[in-house]
């Protein structure tokens, strides 16, 4: 389950030009800056995870990524392309999927429709289909519930939901925010080994937002460190672990 | 017995012609949090289309011919909805993120905008028009009770819209896409759902049931005005509030429910002239009891 510990792996090997990066992002709520200048670059294939304390930016910069907000300056590169004057939908398409904090199912909808709606752009039933039996078999619970209403999952459900909806888009880059959000430990570690398992079966680059930092250093190859709108640190998750301040602020001491 | 199965026909009719309207009213509320209220204009506007759209269709299908009706019916609604999704682009959208009572306001706004302009000379003008009979129409008995014809087709044309609309929204991907954009329009975005076209196409489905109930009203009243919309889309609008609003079958229900007061406290000699009063006191007494109307849920509603 650790992929810093496989250096042959295809991330970094052919890993040449960043699939996303962000420049310089400057976003504000009314008077309140909430991201000052972050500049962040996510490699094909990786595992990246982004870290800090609450209210630091991270759901802010996911959702300027997804624009679900609009950053005042600076550029959001996607494939080489910017991407910051599109619409959500546009970015979709691009294979720039995003899990978003709370999970946000869609309650008054059943588990199936839910995932029908994650495969919204496809149009290849074909293709449905077998992102559908990829979902089924990562998260089999969610094929046992086909037919019931989303808000009655229970929380774990309800993640394992939401990243299976994300994955219903044949993702190329997905964005996960607090997966672990309100989940007992146990499952924690088994959503995380599903985390680890896309990245290397399906080859799809992950940017991981966690306040659980141990857990989010151990699976990722690079990590970026948060501290009220600005990145603090950025390293190999392995250097960023071994790292004493970052120990003493995020790893619980020692 | 006979007095009563009379009234509940004709409250059925009316109530039908409610419930059309009314899903429109709860539709925009479930999408977009606020009450159209150019709503009753565009049923309105439905009439009027179906009045100037028929004697040219008469010409070749012949008068009181069922396919012209339906043709005529057909293209009536297809303007709506395209008056309805010009509407939220020109007025609504620009106001997308601004508080609702700024949009609310503008509704009002675009409502008597559009009744003051076709009351103007050089548009309709603000006489009543006689309503041609667009379906052969005719009067019968039917065990014992005075029936008309279009009675019979508002009571059709309502079973067979009810279907096909619970068919849309429950069965088709765009239906889905429109129940999670009312549940959360941000995380339907991030499935790559465009919400402006969701949007679009919820203002024309309930246009174009709105222009359907024009055209039905019309017949019913024999006539058409500029103003025409106002009473059954207040009646329509305190359906969609009864049923619970931003819910669908509510809003039909709703309109059954006050088409069918409306009536029977109408057939009453001497409680006639309180009907208003006596429906919408039974609305109080219900929304005091049922906040959230009879098929709403309880507000969970988060920001
Ligand atoms: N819609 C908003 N309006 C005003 N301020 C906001 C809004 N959303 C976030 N903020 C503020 O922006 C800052 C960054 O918030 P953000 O949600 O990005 O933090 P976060 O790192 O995701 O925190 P957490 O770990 O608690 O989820 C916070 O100070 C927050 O109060
Ligand atoms: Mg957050």
């Amino acid at each position: 389950m650790n992929p810093s510990d496989s250096p042959t792996s295809a991330a970094t090997t052919q890993a040449t030009a960043p699939l996303l990066e962000s420049r310089d992002l400057h976003v504000r709520y009314g008077a309140i800056n909430a991201l000052n200048g972050v500049s962040l670059r996510v490699m094909p294939g990786q595992i990246v995870s982004l870290i800090g304390a609450n209210g630091a930016g991270k759901t802010t910069l996911l959702k300027t990524i997804s624009a679900l907000h609009r950053a005042k300056t600076g550029d959001i590169l996607y494939n080489g392309e910017s991407i910051r004057n599109l619409a959500p939908h546009e970015i979709v398409r691009r294979g720039l999927c995003h899990v978003p904090e709370g999970r946000m199912v869609f309650a008054n909808l059943t588990v199936q429709e839910n995932l029908q709606m994650g495969a919204y752009l496809l149009t290849d039933r074909k293709v449905v289909a077998q992102e559908l039996d990829y979902v089924f078999t990562t998260f089999p619970r969610l094929k046992e519930r086909l037919h019931q209403m989303s808000g009655t999952l229970s929380g774990g459900e309800q993640q394992m939901l939401a990243i299976g909806r994300a994955l219903m888009g044949k993702p190329r880059f997905l964005m996960l925010d607090e997966p672990s959000l309100g989940i007992a430990p146990l499952l924690v570690k088994a959503i995380f080994e599903k985390i680890v398992q896309i990245n290397r079966e399906h080859g799809i680059t992950i940017l991981l937002v966690e306040q659980n930092a141990n857990l989010a250093l151990e699976i990722a190859h690079h990590a970026y460190v948060m501290e009220t709108g600005v990145i603090a640190l950025k390293g190999e998750s392995r250097e960023l672990r071994a790292n004493p301040d970052v120990k003493a602020a995020y790893l619980g001491g020692r | 017995m006979s007095q009563f199965l009379q009234q509940l026909i004709n409250g059925l009719a009316l109530g039908s012609i409610y419930a059309l309207i009314a899903l429109g009213y709860t539709m925009v509320y479930g999408v977009l949090r606020f009450i159209n209220f150019a709503h009753s204009d565009v049923l309105m506007l439905g009439a009027f289309a179906a009045y100037f759209l028929n004697p040219s269709i008469e010409r070749t299908f012949g008068p009181q011919s069922i396919p012209g009706a339906l043709l005529v019916v057909l293209l009536s609604a297809l303007i709506c909805a395209a008056l309805g999704i010009l509407i939220e682009i020109l007025a609504y959208r620009p106001l997308r993120n601004r508080p609702k009572l700024t949009v609310l306001i503008t509704a009002i706004g675009v409502s008597l905008f559009i009744e003051y302009t076709c009351q103007h000379r050089s548009v309709f003008r603000a006489e009543t028009r006689p309503f041609p009979n667009l379906f052969p129409s005719r009067d019968f008995q039917w065990l014992g009770l005075a029936v008309n014809s279009n009675d019979l087709v508002v009571l059709a044309a309502t079973a067979v819209l009810l279907t096909a609309l619970w068919f849309i929204v429950q069965r088709t991907k765009t239906g889905t896409a429109m129940r999670a954009v009312a549940f959360n329009p941000q995380a339907a975005a991030l499935m790559g759902i465009n919400i402006n076209r969701v949007i679009s196409f919820t203002f024309g489905l309930g246009s174009a049931l709105a222009a359907i109930a024009g055209i039905l009203y019309a017949l019913k009243a024999r006539g058409i005005e500029p103003l025409m919309g106002v009473t059954p889309g207040l009646r329509a609008f305190t359906a969609a509030v009864l049923g619970g609003i931003g819910n669908l079958p509510g809003a039909a229900l709703g309109g059954f429910v006050l088409g069918a007061l409306e009536t029977f406290a109408g057939g009453i000699p001497a409680i006639s002239n309180y009907r208003d009063g006596i429906a919408f006191a039974l609305l109080i007494l219900i929304l005091l009891f049922r906040p959230a109307g009879l098929l709403g849920k309880p507000q969970t509603e988060k920001v």
